[in-house]
């Protein structure tokens, strides 16, 4: 170790690398660390943790068996919470393929454009962004709501003759999620699709591929690495998201994230919030290496 | 009975919007016919047409006016994963995500050939470009050249009616160039297959085609044999862009049967023989070729005008001399070295006259 520092170049390595080693160390993985602690005690009375720590399992038990908890009533469902789970995994998975689906062609377009056309458009991608989610969230829900934008819109214009329950269930959690997460979707596909050599797909219809095969075959094969790459950075957040669930669902719609954020809110139970959390950890991590491991050999060929 | 044209171009146009906003048309009312089973190219500067008519033989373009045939057939509006003829890319076009052999089948895989069948003509199709034992490697690990093959073994193994190849040497070196050259005649023999071939190499050109379709600005100056081309070139452009062409400027002063006189300024009066026929004070420019004009030798039957040497050049097979006439103009003679010693015909600042036939130079206008 003195070695190290003896060294210049190691004490360039560590001026460099260190600031931002100790920042993730300090906020990122010490916290996991208190997160994965406070999984394993007893709340206490008036919520966190009971002092003197008391060692349980509990918090785990009660995520596979809803009705071991104190407060269970006698017709409480034994599979609440990993009904959640599930629910919260499906919900994650119809978003991205929604992503992906629109993503996909979007990219596709902005990366045929002029070069200027393209800026503008990626611009346009990019700029909502710059609004916070919390406002855009409440605007789209002006845009879906009763007597909002959208059911006006189609009433007036004859479509509809009364207001559509667009509001506060799963297609407008959907909605929303989509709405927020399609960027981390375009992002990515985008750079893959630009990277494309497109007389790739000449040489596909020139040896006798329809459109469709050729796509599948050349196209989709090639730009699979940004679909990846979509894949992953909308479906992670997606599966634990809480804010969009909790305003788009009105609170009828029950996520993983919205149980986590009232275990640590209202239901003061910051044991049980922690084993949620690092369950989703676990859930999101097998996800993605088992995607990882099933997809590599055609990613890495593609690259 | 098969038609005797592998393609047609009928009165074929093909307009760009350019980005300024523009109309381009990139072909302007082109005309060709190609016999089946024949190497033919089409050359020109870059911009000239070439490509564009290449693509849209190929159906990646579709011609705003105009139709195109295949044998007989109009294609004019069929997409191209129909059409019977297939393409080699410039850059060559492999699919990167997959192996040689992936690559060479994909075109009987999308017809619907068995697998056995398939693995079958890979490797047939492997030993004529004589890469046998390559299936399983990725175009990424081929050097150029043998890209270069994998394209052309990937193109052919669905016999097409018609093989339309877009530059494909432009990115090997000479000497690869000249090999692929030779191997690409062979083989368009051996197969039958009738080659379509763009290319702005004029000396590529001349060595590999039984015709040659010349284009300029999105028109077909003249469709001939390479030597009807160098020979007889149709305008200023042709004679100017395959090979090294004089062109002496004068005025027309008289016309007798074939014979027609040239008064050149400055020189006088030289015969030329020509099939069109010319007005009296029409302008009109000698086209001789370097290799045509001989220096001191001075012809009984022909031309003999004085000059002065401005410039010896020597390089090696030939020497060339740098000839200035009375009117200022200029032109190169070029004299073979045939006998062992370095044999100077003159020396620059001597006065030398020029001699050339009658049939030599080509009467052009325009």
């Amino acid at each position: 170790m003195l070695n190290f520092f003896r060294n210049k170049r190691g004490f360039q390595l560590f001026g460099l690398l260190g600031p931002g080693a100790l920042w993730i160390l300090l906020f990122f993985n010490l916290p996991i660390l208190i997160v994965l602690f406070i999984s394993f005690v007893e709340r206490g009375r008036a919520g966190s943790i009971r002092i003197p720590p008391v060692y349980t399992l509990d918090n785990y038990s009660q995520l596979f068996n809803a009705c071991s908890s104190e407060f269970a009533g006698p017709e409480c469902d034994p599979l609440l919470y990993l009904g959640i789970f599930g629910h919260s995994v499906r919900i994650g998975l119809v978003v991205t393929l929604w992503c992906i689906l629109l993503g996909y062609p979007l990219s596709y377009f902005i990366s045929k454009q002029r070069q200027v056309w393209r800026d503008a458009l990626m611009i346009l991608v990019i700029i909502p962004f710059w609004t916070n989610f919390l406002v855009r969230t409440y605007a789209l829900k002006q845009v879906l709501a009763t007597e909002g934008l959208l059911n006006s819109f189609m009433m007036n214009i004859g479509l509809i003759n009364q207001p559509l329950d667009l509001l506060f269930n799963e297609f407008a959690v959907v909605v929303g999620l989509v709405y927020g997460y399609l960027p981390f979707a375009i992002l990515p596909m985008y750079a893959s699709i630009e990277k494309f050599d497109h007389t790739l797909m000449e040489a596909a219809a020139d040896l006798g591929a329809s459109p469709v095969r050729s796509f599948l075959r050349v196209m989709l094969p090639l730009t699979m690495p940004g679909v990846v790459a979509a894949l992953v950075l909308v479906f992670v957040p997606v599966v634990g998201a809480f804010i969009t669930p909790d305003i788009m669902g009105g609170g009828k719609i029950e996520m993983i994230g919205t149980l986590i954020n009232r275990q640590f809110g209202v239901s003061r139970n910051w044991p049980f919030g922690s084993a949620m959390s690092l369950m989703l950890m676990l859930l999101v991590l097998i996800g993605v290496i088992a995607y990882f491991r099933s997809s590599t050999e055609e990613t890495r060929r593609a690259m | 009975m098969p038609n005797e044209f592998a393609v047609e171009m009928q009165d074929v146009v093909k307009k760009f919007a350019t980005p300024e906003g523009g109309i381009l048309a990139a072909v302007n009312h082109v005309t060709m016919q190609i016999k089946d089973g024949e190497f033919f190219s089409l050359l020109g500067p870059s911009g000239c047409g070439k490509t564009t008519s290449l693509r849209m033989i190929a159906g990646f373009e579709l011609p705003t006016d105009g139709k195109i045939l295949i044998h007989g057939k109009d294609m004019s509006q069929v997409p191209a994963f129909q059409r019977p003829v297939n393409t080699v890319f410039q850059q060559y076009a492999l699919f990167p995500h997959m192996t040689v052999e992936q690559n060479i089948e994909f075109g009987l895989q999308m017809k619907g050939v068995q697998r056995a069948e398939r693995s079958r003509r890979v490797s047939e199709a492997l030993d004529m470009v004589r890469l046998p034992g390559m299936e399983m490697r990725r175009p990424k690990q081929l050097s150029g050249g043998q890209q270069q093959r994998i394209a052309l073994a990937r193109a052919l193994i669905n016999k097409p009616e018609v093989l339309l190849l877009d530059e494909p040497l432009g990115a090997l070196d000479l000497k690869l160039r000249k090999e692929m050259q030779l191997e690409l005649k062979t083989l368009q023999r051996e197969v039958g297959i009738t080659f379509i071939y763009v290319t702005h190499d004029q000396e590529e050109a001349l060595t590999m085609s039984d015709r040659i379709a010349v284009m300029s600005k999105g028109v077909a100056l003249q469709i001939d044999k390479p030597d009807e081309i160098y020979e007889r070139p149709a305008t200023k452009f042709v004679a100017d862009f395959i090979g090294e062409t004089n062109f002496l400027d004068g005025v027309v002063r008289g016309q007798n049967g074939s014979i027609v006189d040239v008064e050149l300024p400055g020189t006088g009066i030289v015969q030329v023989e020509s099939g069109r026929t010319f007005t009296n004070g029409q302008a009109a420019s000698l086209a001789v070729r370097p290799e045509k004009l001989s220096l001191n030798s001075e012809l009984k039957e022909g031309n003999n005008i004085k000059g002065r040497v401005e410039e010896v050049i020597y390089i090696g097979t030939d020497t060339h001399y740098g000839v200035r006439f009375p009117g200022g103009q200029k032109a190169r003679v070029r004299a073979q070295n045939i006998t062992q010693a370095r044999r100077v015909i003159a020396t620059t600042g001597d006065e030398v006259t020029v001699s050339f036939t009658r049939t030599s130079p080509r009467l052009l206008t325009e």
